[in-house]
């Protein structure tokens, strides 16, 4: 049927590594109110969100609840149109194309589903759910749809004979088994996995986390990792971007940031991950955030997180901090960065 | 190895439990949610002995037709004034009982002595005709609607669901009665009784769409939500196969069972038309018609309790049938 240019038609500006690139990426809820749905504001859930993803790596982007997270996942893979601010995949600016544009585009990028009982309809066959890819973008698998979907559920390791069986008579982790392997069926170059493991038990977190490890390296995936547990993000994580309310406080290579975080939020997510050895535990202070994340209806002035800061001064009100590198590769939010004297010992970063 | 498709493939040597599985791969058919829903319906006897009196309803009325029209052994309305007393004047049954017998099993209209029990079944086939083509027309209509108005949203919502709000505050029973007054004899080729049937699934079909309407909306509005949705369009889909194809499966199981529980209202509202006289014409017999005749008579109450019973039966039957149904069709809903 129709031949997607799976090869870019431009060529990358900043780097032919940089996989998928959001620039400035805002999204901007309207709040309309009365009888004329007039606008009287917005929910600011993403407001200006830059990073680039290379080829074959896992960036995850860690935060608490209602940051944003979500909604940068739908952004990248345009099941909304941003705002403003543009979003490139493989060279090509796929930020305001339309529903049929984007089609042919949607073999290169991919979403796994947070809610495994939700993202697979009920009333379809697991051949139907796995099979549906080709099925939309109309290509005919080698060896027909029954075979390959079978290949698929091989691959995530369900039992092929399976195949006639609906979501409803299987577990939670094989469910998102059967929603990677539909992910998988057109060969995508990018996985936004938005919260893929977090509605599952600890035990089978292990395991599909494990499956997204050994798939990314026999296919060389590279994947958007939408998380909050912090022990999952650095276990599969390259680079990790802390965000908060909108916005990324902190981005860096997953050790960099474990080890030295610079941005106040970023040592406090940190502070409160449980260590499992006793020892340890003791020696450690945690911070404890006071007060609830703002209203992204109505954020904060200057630096979004100063309202539960415990180093904010009169600047952090005033002045937003610019995302800034304090280290290669590593670049964090914050006019009064923690652990600064060691990392800026090293300060030729990617500005 | 049993199974053929799987022997030369990667799949047998990859898995060594996968010989086991072909062995067992005819026993492993997937269940789906309707055959789990009969199972269920099976094991409550309430929805299945309810079940059983409408297959026996339709039977009844299909068996009414051909005894009104092919078999013509008591004709609803052939006269039987032998059987009633005209001497006397009261012009009530003479034999006992409202003159039941043999051949009459549930005896005599008084008047003019038709036979209660042809009448009670050949009226079977107007109401429940008239009551299934109704319920068509509205699920048809109000679902088509409602899956547009919840999944588009915004000023199609809008348009939709202030129409539903108008068809509610219709004066329902008003207009069916002028409506039969101005209607004329003959309409689209429609004449007679036919034209009043059809009139009657127009007017009871099409003014009931908003309730199944509403319905649909609702669960459209929470089912567009789900994430099988965004995954269906981040694989390209378009809009017909989101609604089509993932919406409407999802939409069918609240659909069955409204739609049985609006069987036994319009069999209600039929039979209140009927009686009000704005139903089919006489002679021929409806409950509602039969009900609205007895009145005349009400001395003489079983002429009354035969069309009230098979009212009563016909409407308690759909009505357990469709809570079992439901039930059956989703159990977390009880």
């Amino acid at each position: 049927m129709t031949e997607a240019p799976t090869t870019p038609e431009q060529p990358a500006a900043a780097d032919r590594d940089d996989l998928l690139v959001a620039d400035g990426l805002q999204m901007h809820f309207p709040i309309r109110r009365g009888l004329l749905r007039r606008k009287v504001g917005a929910v600011q859930a993403v407001d200006g969100l830059s990073f680039a993803v290379k080829r074959g790596e896992t960036l995850s982007l860690v935060g608490e609840s209602g940051c944003g997270k979500t909604t940068t996942g739908r952004l990248l893979t345009r099941l909304l149109e941003p705002t403003a601010g543009t979003v490139t995949l493989d060279g090509r600016d796929i930020t305001h194309l339309s529903v049929s544009q984007m089609r042919p585009l949607r073999r290169d990028i991919q979403m796994i589903f947070q809610d495994p009982y939700s993202s697979l309809n009920p009333r379809h066959t697991v051949g139907t759910i796995v099979g549906a890819p080709w099925k939309l973008q109309g290509v005919d698998p080698p060896g027909g749809v029954k075979k390959a979907v079978q290949e698929l559920l091989e691959l995530v390791g369900l039992n092929p004979e399976h195949y006639n069986r609906y979501p409803h008579e299987f577990s939670g982790g094989q469910r998102q088994r059967i929603g990677i392997a539909r992910t998988l069926a057109l060969r995508p170059k990018v996985i936004v996995a938005d919260e893929p493991v977090s509605a599952l038990d600890v035990s089978v977190q292990a395991q599909v986390v494990n499956l997204m490890e050994d798939l990314q390296d026999e296919f060389d995936l590279t994947y958007v990792m939408i998380a909050h547990d912090l022990s999952v993000v650095r276990h599969v994580s390259d680079r990790v971007a802390v965000m908060y309310l909108g916005k990324i406080m902190e981005i860096a290579d997953r050790t960099a940031l474990y080890e030295r975080p610079t941005h106040p939020y970023t040592v406090a997510l940190l502070s409160a991950v449980p260590i499992p050895d006793t020892n340890r535990k003791n020696k450690r202070e945690r911070i404890r955030l006071q007060g609830d994340v703002p209203s992204p209806v109505n954020p904060p002035s200057g630096c979004r997180f100063r309202t539960r800061c415990w180093k904010a001064e009169e600047i952090c009100a005033a002045e937003e901090p610019p995302l800034v590198a304090v280290g290669p590769g590593h670049q964090t939010a914050c006019h009064f960065p923690e652990n600064k004297d060691e990392v800026t010992t090293n300060p030729t970063g990617t500005a | 190895m049993t199974a053929p498709p799987d022997t030369s493939g990667s799949a047998a040597e990859a898995r060594p439990e996968a010989a086991l599985d072909g062995m067992s791969a005819k026993a492993i058919e997937g269940r789906s949610l309707g055959q789990i829903a009969w199972l269920r319906l099976k094991r409550d006897k309430v929805a299945m002995v309810a079940g059983g009196v409408v297959v026996v309803l339709v039977l009844v009325a299909v068996a009414g037709l051909l005894l009104d029209r092919v078999f013509d052994v008591v004709h609803p309305n052939t006269f039987h004034e032998d059987l009633v007393d005209r001497a006397g004047g009261t012009l009530a049954p003479t034999g006992a009982l409202g003159g039941m017998s043999w051949d009459h099993i549930m005896g005599v209209e008084p008047g003019n002595g038709r036979d209660i029990a042809a009448r009670v079944f050949s009226g079977a086939w107007i109401s429940l005709l008239i009551a299934f083509l109704a319920t068509l027309l509205s699920v048809f209509i109000g679902t088509v609607l409602g899956v547009t108005a919840g999944y588009f949203g915004g000023w199609v919502d809008t348009l939709i669901s202030r129409a539903m709000d108008v068809f509610l505050a219709f004066p329902l029973l008003v207009f069916a009665i002028a409506l039969v007054g101005t209607v004329p004899d003959e309409m689209f080729g429609l004449r007679g009784e036919s034209l009043r049937i059809a009139m009657l699934i127009f007017i009871i079909g099409f003014f009931n769409w908003p309730y199944a309407g509403r319905i649909v909306r609702g669960q459209t509005l929470s089912l567009r939500e789900r994430e099988f949705v965004d995954a269906s369009r981040s694989l390209g889909a378009r809009s017909p196969h989101i609604l089509f194809k993932e919406l409407l499966p999802n939409l069918v199981a609240p659909v069955l069972v409204y739609a049985t529980l609006l069987i036994p209202t319009n069999i209600l509202f039929e039979s209140a038309l009927s009686f009000l006289g704005v139903g089919v014409n006489a002679p021929t017999a409806t409950w509602g018609g039969m009900l609205s005749e007895a009145a005349a008579y009400y001395t003489i109450p079983h002429f009354m309790i035969w069309p009230g019973l098979a009212i009563f039966v016909t409407v308690l039957a759909f009505n357990l049938f469709g809570d079992g149904l439901r039930d059956a069709l989703d159990p977390r809903a009880r």
